[in-house]
């Protein structure tokens, strides 16, 4: 058995843990992966633009942004804010728990690039978690900051990760799909999008576990 | 018939649209970068299947050595200011979510009428991809709402998308990269070498044990990967198919879908997955630059192991 290919593997790690260009990363690691398995340089490249054209379909969810350009542009974003500001009785860990339903639910319809990281989370929920925080809490510790905001991001994570692919439009369902087609298993996406659902209510149920025994662990270390 | 070819016309009609409004956007020192980007984009969606194999594979390393290189830029079209953002949320209220349903639920609900009436039969939409087109349609009739409703410049949706993907940058082509890069190590063997090293750890005849280093697998080949979309082919290929469908005769449905998702629970626990997991820590300035990663993974991993039991669960009922 060849073991040379693993190589390949080892390239993209050393690429990311020396923090290089993905995209390099993942070209130089492809090159080298088909020339150590004894492809020639041309066959090599052939084969990569193959697999690229044959997926050209990943490509095809950036249509929506035009769309969602669009309704920010006309203050989306805004609205939203003001949607869950008016619903901001909650602790610390019923507000994500809150987040993390309306990013799964929303997520699995396909409005997934309405919330995110950089458009909802720096801005809105992190600081609404530590003013929570703060109000059962009292004055915050640098620790304890921390964990809220690094439990802010996590809870988007975990919502957008465990509600996508219940949306049958998305990437991941269309790659296996697309997988699967190869050995001649052909699967509608509904039919695979079905089966995201009992681990979507399982993450929900762990994650929003997690989030209340943080809401405890506040108020009990406090005042 | 509609077929997946129109959505590609549709896909690179837009993409050629941001090229062209980059190579004139003044304001982005990187503006041809930008163009050059994505217009190898624009032309590997309407003429990939015409410019052969070894034409895509260039086309390829055209973007990777665009974007490796630092060529792309961010560009800045005009938009709307904050205040005005302001503004208009108060005037529309919650109808401004309107615009944005008609999306999903053309999709969903169009799918579902599609597949449970006599629609199906009509040929319409090419087999198995009515979602895809229908995704197209409600993207289209949303545009056509908002024209209608808000009266926006006839360039705005152009500009407005152009502003999203140059915020998203080179990122927007890596999951094709990474499937594409999944396509190459399968090519290698690399699938079959690392299913031949787990495969000599699995006790035969061990539904539960082989449903549990395919779940185990994904997860730790997602985290080396930093992505489910490259470890899901490699794992599919070494152990999913082979053993657990063919072998053991489990539904591919559920083996498909929560194989991905226990895939997804390794993208929680890698710094490799760096937009998900580096990128918020620095936006919200922790001070450890793995406190996301630290944050979740006290839900991955029960998650992972729930994941495994309902393969075991539903795929062998």
């Amino acid at each position: 058995m060849n073991y040379w290919p693993l190589l390949g593997i080892l390239l993209v790690v050393a690429g990311f843990a020396l923090r290089l260009n993905p995209m390099l990363v993942v070209t130089v690691a492809a090159l080298a992966t088909g020339l150590l398995a004894g492809l020639d340089p041309l066959e090599v490249v052939a084969t990569f633009g193959k697999a690229f054209n044959d997926n050209r379909i990943i490509a095809i969810v950036w249509i929506v942004l035009p769309v969602i350009g669009m309704l920010e542009r006309f203050g989306l974003q805004q609205r939203a804010a003001t949607l869950i500001r008016s619903m901001q009785k909650a602790t610390t860990g019923k507000l994500l728990l809150l987040y993390l339903g309306y990013r799964q639910i929303t997520a699995a319809i396909g409005l997934h690039s309405t919330a995110g990281q950089a458009q909802t989370v720096r801005p809105l929920v992190a600081p609404m978690a530590l003013a929570a925080a703060e109000k059962e809490h009292g004055e915050l510790d640098e620790k304890t900051a921390e964990e809220v905001k690094a439990m802010s991001a996590a809870t988007d994570n975990v919502g957008l990760f465990f509600g996508e692919d219940i949306f049958f439009a998305i990437g991941s369902i269309v790659l296996i799909q697309a997988t699967l087609a190869t050995y001649g298993i052909n699967l509608a996406p509904l039919q695979l999008a079905v089966w995201a659902i009992p681990t979507a209510i399982l993450a929900f149920l762990i994650h929003g576990a997690r989030l209340m025994l943080l809401d405890r662990r506040l108020r009990r270390s406090g005042k | 018939m509609i077929t997946l070819q129109w959505l590609y016309v549709l896909a690179g009609a837009m993409f050629a649209g941001f090229a062209i409004l980059s190579a004139a956007d003044r304001t982005n020192g990187k503006r041809f970068g930008n163009a050059a980007f994505w217009g190898l984009m624009a032309l590997s969606l309407l003429a990939g299947d015409l410019i052969g194999d070894l034409g895509n594979g260039l086309l390829v390393l055209g973007l990777a050595a665009l974007a490796g290189f630092g060529f792309v830029g961010r560009g800045n079209p005009a938009t709307t200011s904050f205040a005005e953002r302001e503004d208009y949320s108060a005037r529309f209220g919650n109808r401004l979510f309107l615009p944005a349903l008609i999306i999903p639920v053309t999709a969903l609900f169009g799918t579902l009428l599609y597949n449970y009436s006599p629609l199906g039969s009509s040929g319409l939409f090419e087999a198995k991809r009515e979602t895809y087109v229908l995704l197209g349609l409600g993207v289209l009739l949303a545009l056509v709402t908002i024209f209608v409703w808000l009266r926006p410049p006839a360039l705005a949706p152009l500009q407005e998308g152009r502003r999203l993907i140059d915020s998203i940058g080179w990122a927007a082509v890596l999951p094709q990269m990474l499937a594409a890069l999944g396509v190459l190590f399968a090519a290698a063997g690399v699938g079959d070498i690392i299913g031949g090293l787990t495969r000599s750890v699995i006790p035969e005849g061990s539904v539960f044990l082989t449903a549990a280093v395919f779940g185990i697998g994904m997860a730790l080949f997602t985290m080396v990967m930093g992505n489910a979309f490259a470890a899901f082919p490699v794992m599919a290929a070494a152990i999913g198919v082979p053993l657990l469908i063919q072998d053991y005769g489990g539904d591919p449905a559920v083996i498909g879908a929560v194989g991905m998702l226990a895939g997804f629970c390794g993208t929680l626990m890698t710094p490799m997955a760096a937009n998900f997991n580096l990128v918020p820590a620095a936006l919200l300035e922790l001070k450890d630059q793995y406190g996301v990663i630290k944050a979740q993974v006290a839900t991955a991993l029960p998650l992972l192991l729930l994941n495994i039991v309902i393969i075991f669960v539903a795929a062998f009922r």
